[in-house]
């Protein structure tokens, strides 16, 4: 964890104690909404379809486990008793009062947290690798580098009021975890030939109603120039982005519009000014970030614990639950675990104060008191030792957290949607719902293989249905509901769009539709390891379509017909 | 009118003309604020008045277009069409920092207290409120933080180059 510093705290303290009073000012009528609105939104606060809606922000998704029961103690104090986990990483409450938010602010600022710059048209809460400073494949730990994006982009007096919400995210490993290609800026550490270490800066990446794929700035920019280069790409975005239509307004627009060699010219030529200046980075900053933050002590383990070899060997279950939800550390003995927020039934990424007391447990008994949250909407202790995974998946298992379905199918990723957001034009939860209960049976959804399914219930893309294997829209037709489903996106390195596979279909068929791109898949594939997207990529979208669809018409019309020959 | 200036809520003799129909009016002795269009057309007419002669940009324009006339200047303004519109704090900091204006920076137009504290980091150091905003009460959001992170105009070294931990660079 990162841990304040003296002027950290005062920031926070002063930003609640300035909120506190703008909030008392619009409730006493001195601020208007659309005074108070920007205001409100740069504290995390929306005012909703039913409720207000709260965001907290968990920087780069790390979390400590008095940081969750604070979370806990807000849910039962001033919410309905539970929380939800978004794709940013950030935690969010549905039901808060409006008077009550300074206290909630202020109840955060005790524990080392807060709202600041969640929503707006300001730089986002910088997102990362949920295995970063795990990861074996690393080269850099991106944790420090995305406190020190955090310290530059909190509070940055240029960048407050840009033309829209601004989003970076940073990659630390060869394997992008983070989604860096989506991502107005994405920041994947590198080395040059000298071994000297940088990052290869994109911009112009994003999803919504334009979904875009990053171009490249730079293919490796000094690990010193980071700041500034940013600074450089921000100002130039601040100057030239549209302003005249919200849906034209993010940077990708811009890219596009200038064309990305236009747009990279006047970054660099911004560049040449700020190059050099008292932005750059220093050798002592980066150490003394990196020295704020608590390591966990690892002990030393063996290789290979028996204990854990004789319960994989013993009980299946856990052994399924370990092929799914453990992964590789890069201390000996040591492995991370995903606590599943996808059980059926439950919304993704919905957690009681009581399961988040319990996790904190959790955390503190077997992962030095440190979690992460994850853009797929589940929760990671890091730090587990290998020899106590059979109790902690006994645990979790109690607690509801144990479903093995990481990577798969039933792992859906979706926005809060129609139930909860203004914005949406259709429901996500109850199509996540009908899909985890339509594929209900574990060992198939095993044999079904890794699947990424994403629901947006607009095309605002906040569940980032353009790249999930399986990506599900919701759609406004004439005033009724309906689902636009697209197939072939990927995160990653190979990040890809999906493509539409066809008209879109009711609330009701949904679930149809998905088991018959399953049925497709399974009648294509060539070996068990041959993944969804693998056979989308080989064989394309047109067999897949005219599977679902028919030539001329639907599957289930078809199957009326031969029936009634 | 009133204006807070240099922290202190003052009354001043600066007349903004917002179009070039205004400028008709403009006499010897007055001290005025014009468009950045008139400003390029009757620079030398305005000058040789006794009055002083400020320009206003207005959050579309390149600051470069007025950067050679600056000595000539007693006052810039950067309009703010709405608060919302964030170009004008990039356009302060280049006329601060990329162009070397020392004199007085003031923002106009939709101007509330609640953006001021980023305003002044930006290298603003006057304000002309949005009508009926009260100047003497926002005043004191100017204090709302005590420090911030970044490079600004107001402190060109960022925090990390000011610490006094003795774990940065002492510059």
């Amino acid at each position: 964890m990162y841990l304040y510093d003296q002027i950290d705290q005062q920031l926070v303290d002063e930003r609640v104690r300035q909120f506190r009073g703008q909030t008392e000012r619009f409730l006493a009528g001195q601020l208007s909404e659309d005074d108070f609105r920007p205001l409100r939104l740069q504290n995390g606060l929306y005012i909703q379809r039913y409720a207000p809606m709260l965001r907290l922000a968990v920087p780069y998704g790390l979390l400590a486990s008095r940081q969750l029961r604070a979370f806990a103690y807000i849910a039962r104090k001033w919410d309905r008793g539970y929380g939800h986990f978004s794709t940013r990483q950030n935690m969010q409450f549905n039901w808060p009062r409006v008077q009550d938010v300074p206290d909630i602010l202020a109840y955060l600022a005790e524990h080392q947290m807060h709202a600041i710059q969640t929503s707006g048209n300001c730089i986002r809460n910088t997102t990362t690798d949920h295995f970063a400073g795990i990861a074996p494949d690393e080269i850099v730990d991106p944790l420090v580098w995305c406190e020190i994006i955090r310290q530059w982009s909190t509070f940055h007096p240029e960048f407050a009021y840009l033309p829209r919400k601004f989003k970076i995210a940073v990659s630390g490993s060869a394997q992008d975890r983070a989604a860096t290609q989506v991502h107005d800026i994405g920041l994947q550490a590198t080395r040059d030939a000298n071994g000297a270490i940088g990052f290869r800066v994109l911009a112009g990446g994003g999803l919504g109603r334009t979904p875009m794929l990053g171009v490249v700035m730079r293919d490796f920019l000094p690990w010193q120039d980071l700041l500034g280069y940013l600074d450089a790409i921000l100002r130039v975005y601040n100057r030239y982005g549209r302003r005249d239509n919200k849906f034209r307004a993010r940077i990708k627009i811009l890219v596009k519009e200038l064309t990305p060699d236009v747009f990279r010219d006047r970054v660099e030529e911004e560049w040449t000014h700020l190059q050099g200046g008292s932005a750059t980075l220093t050798t002592e900053e980066v150490q003394r970030i990196e020295r704020r933050f608590t390591r966990p002590a690892y002990a030393k383990c063996d290789s290979v614990s028996s204990a854990y070899v004789l319960a994989l060997a013993r009980d299946k279950a856990f052994a399924s639950w370990v092929g799914r939800n453990v992964h590789a550390h890069k201390m000996q003995g040591y492995s991370a675990v995903t606590l599943s927020l996808k059980r059926t039934g439950v919304p993704p990424g919905d957690v009681t104060a009581d399961q988040m007391d319990a996790i904190a447990d959790l955390a503190d008994a077997y992962s030095f008191g440190e979690l992460r949250v994850t853009h797929e909407q589940n929760l990671i202790l890091a730090d587990v030792r290998q020899a106590d995974l059979y109790e902690l998946w006994k645990k979790a298992k109690a607690l509801g957290l144990a479903t093995p379905n990481i990577g798969l199918l039933t792992n859906i990723i979706a926005c809060p949607g129609g139930d909860f957001c203004s914005l949406a034009n259709a429901k996500s939860l109850p199509v996540a719902a009908a899909i985890q209960r339509r594929f209900d049976d574990l060992d198939y959804v095993h044999d079904i293989g890794e699947l990424d399914l994403n629901i947006s219930g607009c095309m605002n893309s906040c569940g980032h249905h353009h790249i999930g294997h399986i990506g599900i829209l919701g759609v406004d037709k004439q005033g009724a509901e309906y689902y636009q489903i697209s197939i072939g996106g990927a995160q990653g390195n190979d990040a890809a769009l999906g493509k539409v596979l066809g008209p879109s279909v009711s609330q009701a068929e949904v679930p149809d539709v998905i088991e018959r791109l399953i049925e497709f898949y399974l009648g294509q594939r060539e070996q068990d390891e041959e993944r969804f997207i693998d056979v989308v990529r080989r064989v394309g979208i047109a067999p897949f379509k005219e599977y679902v669809y028919g030539s001329h018409q639907g599957p289930a019309s078809r199957q009326r017909q031969l029936a009634a020959a | 009118m009133a204006v807070i200036k240099d922290r202190q809520v003052v009354s001043d003799n600066w007349r903004l003309l917002k179009s070039p129909a205004e400028t008709s009016s403009i006499t010897d002795g007055a001290d005025v604020v014009v468009p950045a269009e008139f400003w390029s057309l009757h620079s030398e007419s305005l000058l040789a008045r006794s009055g002083k002669s400020g320009v206003w940009l207005d959050s579309h324009h390149d600051p470069a277009t007025i950067a050679g006339d600056l000595p000539r200047l007693d006052l810039v303004a950067i309009n703010f069409p709405q608060f919302t519109d964030g170009r004008g704090y990039s356009i302060a900091r280049l006329l601060r920092e990329r162009y070397g204006w020392r004199g007085e920076l003031r923002a106009i137009g939709d101007v509330l207290r609640d953006q001021i504290f980023y305003l002044s980091r930006c290298g603003f150091n006057s304000f002309q409120l949005r009508d009926g905003e009260d100047a003497q009460s926002a005043v004191s959001a100017l204090d709302d933080f005590s420090e911030g992170y970044q490079t600004s105009v107001e402190r060109p070294q960022p925090l990390f180059r000011r610490r006094v931990d003795g774990s940065t660079l002492n510059s």
